[in-house]
């Protein structure tokens, strides 16, 4: 058997613990599909795999136990999956053309969950677009709201979705449950001023806990949706780490080409010997140094005016 | 008389209205619900037709206008005090049947029960109303079962047909004139009334005070987040609390307002010395619910409660008020077996 693997794992088929067995790995962005998409999946693990299908880690599905000689068929069976969840691809019917920048994961978001934000999946798929396919070891992440279900902190980049609080004093009568859930439920932004909350602007973090408990709709979303955007936590073996704030109240137009920009940036410092030339971007950016990486991201960005870049920008977490 | 109104002619008419007053219908806030992406109907002001929401319940009632959410009283100084000035303009409010019936109870409260109340007066002497036509009920809708959903007292009725004209019934003679001219057909409108709704209630007859010992109250202490949503959105609520307070870039001078307020909320029966009439979130249900559906008829002669349902809309907690009314019956036999014990 005569297998180029660099070529398979490129092509988002796995190399297995048993010989000539091969996984084929399903992409899906935002974590939210069509249900008539779970039929063929299943179709593939029954005719080529062994009837089992892996939940992955970051969304997608694994269907294990598939006979390296099967992947032509299973590409094949794969088409309508790739095109109908609008993954950019360079031939049809060739399955998928990268691996590296892993699968966009989402929290429900506002399709469902009332304390969201914004659309998790539809973000994800629009960045999906943008930045797939592309080799490079890139994890993104977006979480619908601060309670950060999806955990975006462990990611390269982390996108957790702010609202920025409108009040009109006028329909406020007092009840005080925007006061008492943003300290028991959130971080303790508002105060009493002659009977009325008061938001302290550089403690918000912009959750919406008071627009989802006031009665009266003294506490509207913003028209604007905002983002805190976190960078480089990492999982694995050496010195792994959380994400740290970079941008709070970003947009989603600046984050789109702020992840841009660090391909760029990666492409010009990725160490050329990195084994599987695979190097996490956490690394380089130790390496260059915080400045040149931010020198990078920032390039033609033009942030909103309330965008607060965060300045230095510190990591800590676990050296071994 | 009647009249058939394309929707220019319709805004020409609410637009020659709106010079002596503001107009305040149910409208759509895109994006004003509390959840990302949704809307919120309420009320607003409106200068076109097609503003006026007429296929949604509004969350909250058309009662801010009487009554504002918060009102100033006076403002005072250490030697002086003003009243703000009364509105310029009167009020032109677009509402349906069952609201139209709680301006009845709103009248009731601040006008006839003692003295009458002069902040409220000076506005409602300048109100007047447009009647929502209502060709189906909406889900939560009980108005008939509370004999709220059919109305004559209306300056005009409007609703659309199935041309999307607007359809006007006009019984304020002062303004007939206006519709006549603008009209593209005069003929014989009667406004949609609705004569059943999905949901139905039935306060017993020989409800009394006593059911206040049945054991269903206790369900809500732990249902209930005695939010107040269901007062707040509440037509025939009349309640508010009193505020003084200090501008804080000059401690001598300051305002008293007056501000909604609800027996659901926290602090309602607070009195001197610490104490709280009903601290469990059951028991301001059972005094709330009695006192939509029995004690005010003890002492006005007729239900408070119109069944407009938007208290069953708002609830967060799926508590429904129409089903708490109907568990009146079986909790007042309980409480009767229990005293036969
Ligand atoms: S992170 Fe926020 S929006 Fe997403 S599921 Fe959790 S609570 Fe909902
Ligand atoms: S958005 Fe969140 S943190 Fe900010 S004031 Fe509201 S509840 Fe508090
Ligand atoms: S929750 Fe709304 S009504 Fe209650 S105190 Fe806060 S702003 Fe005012
Ligand atoms: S709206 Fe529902 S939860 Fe809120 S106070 Fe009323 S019954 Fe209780
Ligand atoms: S108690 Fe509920 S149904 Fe009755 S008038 Fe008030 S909001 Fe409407």
């Amino acid at each position: 058997m005569d297998i180029n693997t660099k070529e398979v794992i490129k092509n988002a088929f796995r190399v297995t613990k048993a010989r000539g067995l091969t996984a084929s790995r399903i992409r899906v962005p935002g974590g939210h599909l069509k249900a008539e998409y779970l039929e063929i999946i299943h179709q593939i693990a029954r005719e080529y795999g062994n009837g089992t299908v892996h939940l992955t880690a970051r969304q997608g599905f694994e269907v294990p136990g598939i006979r390296f000689e099967d992947m032509p068929l299973v590409k094949e069976l794969l088409q309508p999956v790739i095109a109908g969840m609008g993954i950019n691809q360079t031939e049809p019917g060739q399955g998928y053309p990268a691996a590296g920048t892993r699968n966009i994961t989402a929290c429900i978001g506002n399709r469902v969950c009332p304390y969201a934000c914004y659309d998790t999946t539809a973000f994800a798929q629009r960045l999906e677009k943008a930045v797939f396919p592309n080799n490079l070891h890139f994890k993104i992440a977006l979480t619908g709201c601060p309670n950060d279900c999806t955990k975006v902190r462990m990611h390269d980049f982390g996108i957790i979705g702010m609202t920025l609080p409108q009040f009109e004093p006028e329909r406020c009568v007092t009840c005080r449950a925007c006061i008492h859930n943003c300290r028991k439920k959130s971080v303790g932004a508002l105060s009493e001023i002659n009977y009325r909350p008061a938001r302290n602007e550089e403690k918000c973090i912009g959750c919406g806990e008071c627009i989802v408990s006031c009665p009266m709709a003294a506490w509207t979303r913003s028209r604007e949706k905002y983002y805190r955007l976190t960078l480089f936590g990492r999982t694995g073996r050496r010195n792994p780490r959380l994400g740290v704030d970079f941008i709070k109240w970003i947009d989603e137009d600046s984050i789109i080409k702020i992840i841009l920009n660090t391909y760029d940036y990666v492409e010009k410092y990725i160490d050329l010997n990195a084994p599987g030339g695979k190097e996490h971007i956490g690394y380089i950016v130790d390496r260059t140094g915080f400045a040149e990486y931010q020198k990078w991201a920032l390039r033609d960005v033009r942030l909103p005016a309330i965008a607060e870049v965060t300045q230095p920008v510190y990591w800590g977490g676990l050296k071994y | 008389m009647g009249y058939r109104l394309t929707k220019e002619a319709c805004d020409g008419v609410l637009q020659k209205l709106s010079l002596n007053h503001t107009l305040f219908a149910p409208k759509r806030f895109t994006g004003g619900g509390p959840f990302s992406g949704t809307d919120l109907i309420r009320y607003g002001k409106i200068a076109s037709a097609d503003e006026i929401v007429l296929d949604a319940k509004s969350a909250h009632s058309f009662k801010e206008a009487l009554l504002p959410i918060t009102e100033t009283l006076f403002y005072f100084t250490e030697e002086q005090m003003k009243e703000p000035d009364p509105p310029a303009q009167g009020v032109l409010v677009f509402l349906r049947s069952c609201d139209l019936h709680a301006v009845r109870r709103l009248d009731e409260i601040y006008l006839r029960n003692g003295a009458e109340d002069y902040y409220y007066k000076r506005i409602r002497e300048k109100t007047r109303f447009a009647l929502i036509g209502c060709p189906t009920a909406f889900d939560t809708c009980f108005c008939v079962d509370m004999v709220a959903n059919r109305s004559d007292n209306y300056d005009f009725s409007i609703e659309q047909d199935e041309n999307a004209n607007y359809l006007i019934d006009c019984r304020a003679a002062d303004w007939a004139a206006l519709f006549e001219a603008a009209a593209s057909q005069t003929l014989a409108v009667e406004p949609s009334f609705v004569a059943a709704t999905p949901t139905r209630v039935g306060i017993p007859a020989l409800l009394d005070a006593g059911v206040a010992a049945a054991a269903m109250w206790d369900q809500y202490d732990g249902r209930c987040i005695k939010c107040g949503r269901c007062n707040f959105s509440c037509p025939t609520c009349t309640c508010y609390t009193m505020q003084d307070l200090f501008y804080t870039d000059n401690g001598k001078a300051g305002e008293r307002r007056r501000v909604w307020a609800s027996c659901m909320v926290d602090g309602f029966t607070d009195v001197a010395g610490g104490g709280c009439y009903r601290p469990k979130n059951g028991q301001r249900m059972r005094f709330k619910t009695l006192h939509k559906v029995f004690d005010y008829k003890q002492r006005f002669g007729y239900q408070m409660c119109v069944g407009c349902g938007r208290c069953d809309d708002v609830c967060p907690e799926y508590i429904s008020f129409a089903r708490i009314v109907n568990r009146l019956e079986e909790a007042l036999r309980e409480v009767k077996s229990d005293a036969a014990e």
